[in-house]
């Protein structure tokens, strides 16, 4: 049994504030995706299992918590789980770390956004939503260096604007959006599934 | 943002160095992890060039240890998961109870803090008179950290909060001396610990055992040293011998799921079939 891994991938990152402007761009995603969606938000440990309940609510693509080692299929939700660093690997499979945090968080934005940047390259979309630290900026810039598309949400419409604010002064970034508005631009990177 | 990277290529090439020169193998560890810490000593050391950073792997031997301490994750609590380790307490120890010796090996113990907090346990069971723990990891120097029983004083808070939701019901601060900056845990538990250099990568089986704790080592592995490391494990048990592994690891598909039954809750902990 061999599934074709997804050819492109889109990631999300978030810190305080960034649930909601996650919850608020999902619905919009299209059912037919051709691309790989990792989701990556700063929380407590405990709250892991509800997460993925509470995004399935919102689309109509499976979610679930990243399991150690399974591929990266279009049209697939992955959250890095609680307390662990979530990486891709060459084969477009995910493995999970739980090395030192970054900026005083684990799962970090810099440590998914950097490794998926590696592999997928030019095919690479990353978003980076609300929060008050500065994880996520690292891995923005090497989105960038790779030839990706880099995201950011418009500061005057996050819940927390420093992460966005800081990662404009930053990096280059190719979109300054609200959440309301990303999906359609993230629907459109992501191609649709053939069939 | 411009910064010093070296490639995925130029990593496997050091790796095959260090495989050569001093009989540690990586190449079979996930890529992407190992691809970050090597990049991120490289940085931290400040080398201009791959080219310098190779050469002083391969040719200084103390470096070479550095490379392999530092590539290596050595992050741990006192009674990571509380849940866990309530697990431990509930479904494991009274097993462990009926041998009149009882064999433990906790393989990738880094710097020991699991160790305690599982000879904590067996010391509130009364069985740690009874008990010995091997306690093994592919870094010396960390081993040398947990043969101390010492940690830094600042993370007491956590562990104690650990301890308690880990079913404890002592007062955690009898088991150390707080001195200065650090809490040295109490000699009665470090006694019935036995801190020894292992290699699960080259290194066989060295006795039979009735638990195995090895936690968030084998997410390290590609699928292929996961297998090898988990029958390593699997002949290295007694029939009706448990199993117990890190919050995010599997026995599902690997080439031992047989030979083995979950227990029943969340946790991570099988028992090994008789026969």
């Amino acid at each position: 049994m061999s599934m074709a891994t997804a050819s492109r991938v889109v990631l999300i990152g978030g810190s305080a504030g960034g649930l909601q402007a996650i919850l608020t761009l999902l619905p919009g995603l299209s059912s037919r995706m051709n691309a790989a969606v990792i989701i990556v938000l700063h929380r407590q440990s405990r709250t892991d299992s509800m997460l993925a309940e509470l995004l399935s609510a919102k689309t109509t693509l499976p979610v679930h918590e990243a399991e150690e080692k399974e591929p990266l299929l279009p049209g697939a939700i992955y959250i890095a789980p609680g307390d662990y660093h979530l990486l891709v690997e060459t084969d477009h499979t995910l493995s999970l770390d739980y090395s030192e945090k970054i900026h005083f968080s684990r799962p970090s934005i810099d440590v998914t956004f950097s490794s998926a940047a590696a592999v997928f390259g030019e095919d690479t979309m990353a978003v980076l939503l609300s929060g008050a630290n500065s994880d996520g900026v690292e891995g923005l810039a090497d989105v960038h260096e790779a030839g990706g598309i880099t995201m950011v949400q418009d500061p005057e419409t996050a819940t927390v604007d420093f992460m966005p604010r800081h990662a404009i002064q930053t990096v280059p970034v190719d979109h300054v959006l609200a959440a309301d508005v990303m999906a359609s631009f993230i629907n459109n990177f992501a191609g649709v599934l053939a069939g | 943002m411009h910064r010093n990277h070296i490639s995925e290529q130029e990593v496997s090439m050091l790796l095959n160095d260090v495989l050569e020169r001093y009989g540690y193998d990586f190449t079979e560890y996930a890529h992407a992890s190992i691809n970050r810490r090597v990049n991120h000593l490289f940085q931290a050391d400040r080398f201009p060039s791959f080219a310098e950073f190779r050469y002083r792997i391969i040719s200084d031997a103390g470096y070479a240890l550095r490379f392999v301490e530092e590539i290596t994750v050595n992050v741990t609590e006192m009674f990571r998961d509380p849940q866990f380790y309530y697990a431990l307490r509930q479904q494991v120890l009274p097993v462990l109870a009926t041998y009149p010796l009882i064999r433990i090996w906790h393989a990738g113990c880094s710097t020991g803090e699991e160790v305690y907090s599982f000879a904590i346990l067996l010391k509130e069971a009364g069985l740690l008179h009874k008990s010995v723990i091997y306690a093994t990891d592919i870094n010396t120097s960390v081993l040398e950290k947990g043969r101390t029983g010492i940690f830094p004083l600042s993370q007491m808070q956590q562990y104690s909060r650990n301890y308690m939701e880990a079913g404890g019901l002592e007062d955690f601060s009898s088991y150390y001396t707080a001195n200065y900056e650090y809490a040295k845990f109490r000699q009665d538990l470090g006694g019935k610990i036995i801190f020894s250099p292992h290699n699960l990568v080259t290194d066989g089986s060295f006795n039979e055992f009735q638990l195995i704790i090895c936690r968030n080592v084998l997410i390290y592995f590609n699928k292929t040293l996961q297998d090898k490391v988990l029958r390593l494990f699997c002949d290295s048990l007694e029939p009706l011998g448990f199993l117990a592994l890190g919050s995010k690891e599997s026995l599902n598909f690997t080439s031992v799921s047989a030979q083995f039954r979950q227990l029943d809750g969340r946790e991570k902990i099988w028992r090994k079939h008789h026969l």
